[in-house]
């Protein structure tokens, strides 16, 4: 068995091969993926301009996964999870934070090797690094969705989702979209060898990522743990809710679902602040399911005659 | 004859569903050579992340021929059955045979390919494939009807011999082509059949054999640690799962900072198994193997396994620290998936960071939870549900303090260790006189309070909510680091125990008197509000509680009426209701209901603590039967004599004298139930009441003569075997009592095996059913008397054989 005997192994720089060459900066990264991607044919979205968890929320992600149309696309989502502030303390933890998602529909055949490629362009030798896909299924009970995937290791580091949509707002993907979530700021740390985010090399002219980003956790933290007003919050998402049943009654799906977003990241805000107990809790992670699956099936029936027209295969 | 290969190529399957799949395919697969008619030789399947392989030995090309007769009308029925017949059979009247005045048809059925067999089979086995769960993908996916596979299906190798089956699903075609490693080998490899599958891709760097990437996984995870001076942690689990998410496994082993090995040992090992999947390594042990016993905490005279590994030490004292041998080294063991280009470096450094990463929360909850002492912690506990009519958690615990004072303040648990010990081997019965406890019975008492107190606090640390199957180690961690009792610590962390069947019981008094109070506590809460198990639903895990409670007592021979307990356990609950300031209505309403559940629980929950015993005592070898025979007694609750009666009852059932007295019991018990005699059940007997009650009744005027007759001496001449047996029931029956009463159930059986020549020689030379009714009743209540003589120790209609 040509197996190399394990052994014990020291310290090592950064995993670039070639000690001259710099690492990728985050936003040469990123232009690296958005190159890569918009090669293969999808759109390069610019980030939607709401406050989110994820960038599932994203519209391009939910409401496009919906329906027969193809659909290619990749783009930057920032992402605000507020109990995960750490006050600019934490090296791993942010409350605000980027992902970089593809969602490709149908998802194509030689999707995995789409992925190991864009792994490539951004530095990541899989011959060097152990690249893993370890079962890891996707659930949002939120957005009433689900899928089968993996979380991508790299080096025993999640460093990926990727996932089949089987179902979406509580309806079946016809067809299945696939969709990958890279962790942009874990992968660069990874390529750029830092353990601390905040000395990210954001790009490569000595910019740090916590030149950019640590006052704003700092502030942002102490503004989601702290200082948010509760009766705002609380009166924000009572009205988010009544707006999204408006929008639903006008006929206006894609308006309906920003209010869910909306509300969807005011019950976060509220669970940072602590005022929703454990009981409630479950009560309002209900009524955010009913908007956003109120708005996906508005979606869907706004435009089902359309589509079945097109695609005569395709019955909702 | 030839062999025949399959390989189902997808993207990564789940390590843990990768045995399933392997039986499953197996079965789907011999079921389609059954029906077929096809016989194979030796079937292999093998699994790695990216395929299902099985090889088939020994197939005939082709299915035998096969001529099938089907039996048709008479020849004499009506022109229509023959019509009838011959649509059926699609054949013409001169293709029949007649035999005896009966139509036959004969159809031949020609043999078939095998190849044709298998194409048809293969597209079938694919469909019907029960994954866990499945999934849809690609074009297709535009209908809910399309191919479902665990993930992606993206390939198909059938080879019979060295011809291609083939078939299509789902847009997949079957080829010869395969692929390698995902990254040591690039495009697709042609395979020639069976023979050169498995050594085709191993030259592509994939072991297809999961068995032999196991064997691998352990080998080299151990020599990884050797290498180092280390021993690795052995784990199946870890091997198993390792083997199923690579092709190629190469172990590796890395180190990370020595400063974290203050974090508890358990943790850390968790931490690294279900969040990465890593094998731990300990220091070796300096004398041999087996020498470094790890102590227990003190108070605790548990003897302990010697183990190299924190996780498998369940009942132990603090895991090992720093100066001992054996302990936990600051290494780990990942395994990676290629054969990297630089030997692993830059693997072992990513993994080492992720690790490090992992273990600075851990660290984190360790030191934040320290902060706080339990007591502190305990005051959320207030606002855990545990469950909606029984309250929360805080008041769960206010009942299981009380409960287990209760049992110390009342010499169920105590501090010199267990109390007599009911004796199945007559009075050498002795009591343990180890000192379980350094200290005093009040202690004990203030202790065991304490302890139960505490023991639920570490549900509300950051810690336990990571890891939730910390619960009860983390306690016994964070008690012993606020300086409180060893005794008291070992009580938090032991408390659940046993858990499992192979789990230690607790020994030490604390620890008892918390254990048995919390399982308590829990069992009789949900039988009053009638949420007890029924038929495979136990969402509370109420009989792993009553088979732990039953352990806990058995093994530390504690000694009390279970009913006692269940009512002071009851009475927790009836205290808690009243605390709770009700009005007096309410609570007169209340105490209704209490009353009410106190005999439903007094008569469900005993019951089913019978039901667990028997289960529990069926591995040990006890007959459920001659548990039956003894809980069928009534009044028999104290489970600890209430075994060593069984336990006499088997050792004296399987005795000659044994078997012959039951067969006498059971001849005596049915002339008593054919002559409707049921005296015993009517006239007391144990002198209470007064017996003369009955003696206007004529049914009962012999009886009642045998009653006033002194010792049962018949008003008649008896016969000398009558005689006999109430000489030896006259002998028997005060040396039976007084055995039983110094719960000496071995001699009681022998006073029992007594009566068995008296019993044979009276139903040899006596007529009980004698003209005479005085002689008949006479004998009757004689009979019953023998019947009452041997309940003493069994309700023996209960013994099966």
């Amino acid at each position: 068995m040509p197996v190399d005997l394990a052994r014990p192994i020291g310290q090592s720089p950064g995993i670039m091969a070639e000690p001259t060459q710099q690492p990728l900066s985050l936003q040469d990264m990123i232009l690296r993926l958005h190159s890569f991607w918009s090669e293969q044919g999808c759109l390069i979205l610019q980030p939607y301009d709401m406050r989110m968890g994820a960038g599932t929320f994203h519209p391009a992600t939910t409401l496009r996964a919906l329906g027969p149309e193809p659909w290619n696309a990749a783009f930057v989502q920032p992402c605000r999870r507020p109990t995960d502030g750490r006050y600019g303390e934490n090296p791993n933890r942010l409350q605000h934070y980027y992902q970089y998602q593809v969602i490709l529909k149908p998802s194509p055949e030689n999707l995995q090797e789409l992925y190991l490629q864009s792994l490539g362009v951004i530095g990541i030798d899989p011959l060097v690094h152990d690249i893993r896909f370890v079962e890891d299924d996707w659930e949002s009970p939120t957005l009433g969705a689900w899928g089968l995937g993996w979380e991508v290791w790299c080096d025993g580091m999640e460093v990926t989702q990727f996932t089949y949509f089987q179902q979406m707002g509580g309806f079946d993907c016809k067809p299945v979209a696939g969709e990958l979530t890279y962790g942009l700021e874990r992968l660069a740390m990874y390529i750029q060898g830092v353990d601390n985010v905040y000395d990210l090399a954001f790009n490569s002219h000595g910019v740090t990522y916590g030149e950019v980003f640590l006052e704003n956790e700092k502030q942002m933290s102490k503004w989601n743990f702290e200082v948010a007003d509760t009766d705002s919050l609380f009166e924000g998402f009572r009205r988010a809710e009544a707006e999204c049943v408006r929008s639903l009654e006008a006929g206006v799906p894609i308006a309906a679902y920003e209010q869910a977003i909306e509300a969807s990241h005011l019950f976060n805000l509220l669970q940072a602040r602590g005022v929703i107990s454990v009981q409630e809790r479950a009560s309002y992670m209900g009524r955010v399911r009913d908007l956003a699956r109120g708005s996906c099936e508005a979606h869907m029936e706004k435009n089902a005659d359309q589509w079945a027209a097109k695609y005569p295969e395709w019955s909702n | 004859m030839t062999d025949f290969l399959l390989e189902l190529r997808s993207e990564e399957i789940p390590a843990r569903m990768q045995a399933g799949a392997r039986a499953d395919l197996e079965k789907l697969f011999r079921k389609a050579l059954d029906a077929a008619g096809l016989k194979a030789g030796e079937v292999t399947v093998w699994s790695t992340p990216r395929r299902l392989a099985l090889i088939a030995r020994d197939l005939p090309l082709a299915t035998e021929a096969v001529s099938e007769e089907t039996k048709g009308p008479k020849t004499s029925a009506p022109e229509q059955a023959l019509e009838g017949f011959l649509r059926k059979t699609g054949l013409t009247k001169d293709q029949l045979t007649e035999r005896d005045g009966v139509w036959f048809a004969v159809t031949e059925k020609p043999g078939r390919a095998t190849k044709d067999v298998l194409a048809e089979a293969i597209p079938a086995i694919i469909r019907a494939f029960p994954w866990p769960k499945s999934q849809r993908w690609g074009a297709a996916s535009l209908s809910t009807e399309s191919l479902r596979w665990v993930r992606p299906l993206s390939g198909i190798v059938a080879i019979l011999g060295e011809d291609l089956v083939e078939c299509e699903i789902g847009g997949v075609t079957s080829g010869y082509a395969t692929r390698g490693h995902r990254f040591h080998h690039d495009g697709e490899i042609t395979i020639g059949g069976a023979s050169d599958y498995a050594e085709k891709l191993r030259a592509c760097h994939v072991i297809v054999d999961h068995v032999e990437r196991e064997t691998l996984v352990r080998e080299k995870a151990k020599a990884a640690a050797e290498a180092a001076g280390l021993v690795l942690v052995e784990d199946e689990g870890l091997v198993i799962e390792n083997a199923g998410l690579t092709e190629w496994p190469v172990p590796l082993l890395g180190r990370f900072d020595e400063a974290f090995l203050d974090v508890p040992p358990e943790v850390i090992q968790l931490t690294a198994r279900v969040n990465q999947k890593y094998f731990v390594c300990n220091y070796p042990p300096q004398n041999g193997e087996g020498d470094h016993a790890q102590h227990g905490g003190g108070g605790s005279p548990v003897t302990q396994r010697p183990t190299d590994s924190p996780l498998h030490h369940p009942a132990g004292g603090p895991p090992p620290r720093a100066g001992e041998d054996g302990r936990l080294a600051n290494a780990f063991v990942c395994t990676a998936n290629i054969e990297a280009k630089d030997g692993g470096v830059a693997i072992v450094d990513g993994n080492r960071k992720v690790l490090a990463a992992r273990l600075s929360d851990a660290r984190f909850f360790w030191e934040q939870d320290k902060k706080k002492p339990l007591s502190v912690h305990a005051e959320k506990l207030g606002r855990i549900t545990f469950h909606e009519k029984l309250g929360t958690v805080a008041d769960k615990v206010e009942r299981v303090a009380k409960l287990a004072r209760w049992l110390v303040e009342e010499g169920i648990v105590g501090a010199t260790g267990s109390p007599a010990k009911a004796g199945a081997s007559g009075s050498s019965a002795q009591p343990h006189e180890v000192p379980a406890f350094a200290g005093t019975q009040a202690e004990l008492a203030d202790q065991a309070e304490l302890a139960a107190r505490l023991c639920k606090a570490d549900l509300v640390t950051e810690m336990v909510g990571e890891f939730p199957e910390l619960q009860g180690l983390m306690g016994g961690y964070y008690a012993r680091a606020e300086g409180l009792p060893d005794a008291v610590a070992d009580a938090i962390r032991d408390h659940y125990k046993p858990v499992g069947q192979g789990d230690d019981v607790p020994t030490a008094p604390v620890t008892v008197a918390v254990a048995l109070a919390d399982k308590l506590d829990t069992l009789v809460g949900f039988f009053a509000i009638k949420q007890g198990p029924t038929g495979s639903r136990d969402p509370f895990a109420l009989r792993r509680a009553a088979l732990g409670f039953i352990r806990v007592v058995l093994e530390n021979s504690l000694r009390f009426e279970l009913l006692d307990v269940i009512g002071r356990s009851i009475l927790r609950f009836i205290d808690e209701r009243a605390y709770r300031g009700m009005t007096e209505s309410d609570f007169i309403a209340a105490k209704d209901w209490l009353d009410e559940f106190q005999k439903d629980v007094d008569v469900t929950l005993p019951a089913f603590f019978a039901d667990r015993l028997k289960v529990q005592q069926r591995e040990a070898g006890v007959r459920h039967d001659l548990i039956d025979a003894v809980f069928a007694l009534g009044g028999e609750d104290d489970l600890v004599r209430l075994l060593a009666r069984v336990h006499a009852l088997q050792a004296f059932v399987t005795t000659e004298d044994g078997t012959n007295l039951l067969a006498g019991y059971k001849r005596a018990a049915n002339i008593l139930k054919k002559e409707g005699f049921t005296a015993s059940d009517l006239i007391p007997t144990d002198g209470e009441e007064d017996p003369m009650v009955m003696v206007d009744d004529p049914a009962f005027e012999g009886i009642a003569d045998q009653m006033f007759s002194a010792a049962g001496a018949p008003a008649y001449q008896a016969e000398p075997a009558e005689q006999a047996l109430v000489d030896a029931l006259n002998a028997a029956e005060p040396q039976a009592d007084s055995a039983i009463a110094a719960e000496d159930f071995t001699s009681a059986m022998a006073a029992l095996a007594s009566l068995r020549g008296p019993i044979d020689a009276f139903f040899d030379g006596v007529t009980v059913n004698d003209a005479d009714a005085n002689k008949r009743a006479s004998r009757l209540a004689l009979l019953d008397r023998f019947r009452a003589a041997v309940h003493k120790v069994a309700d023996f209609s209960r013994i099966e054989g």
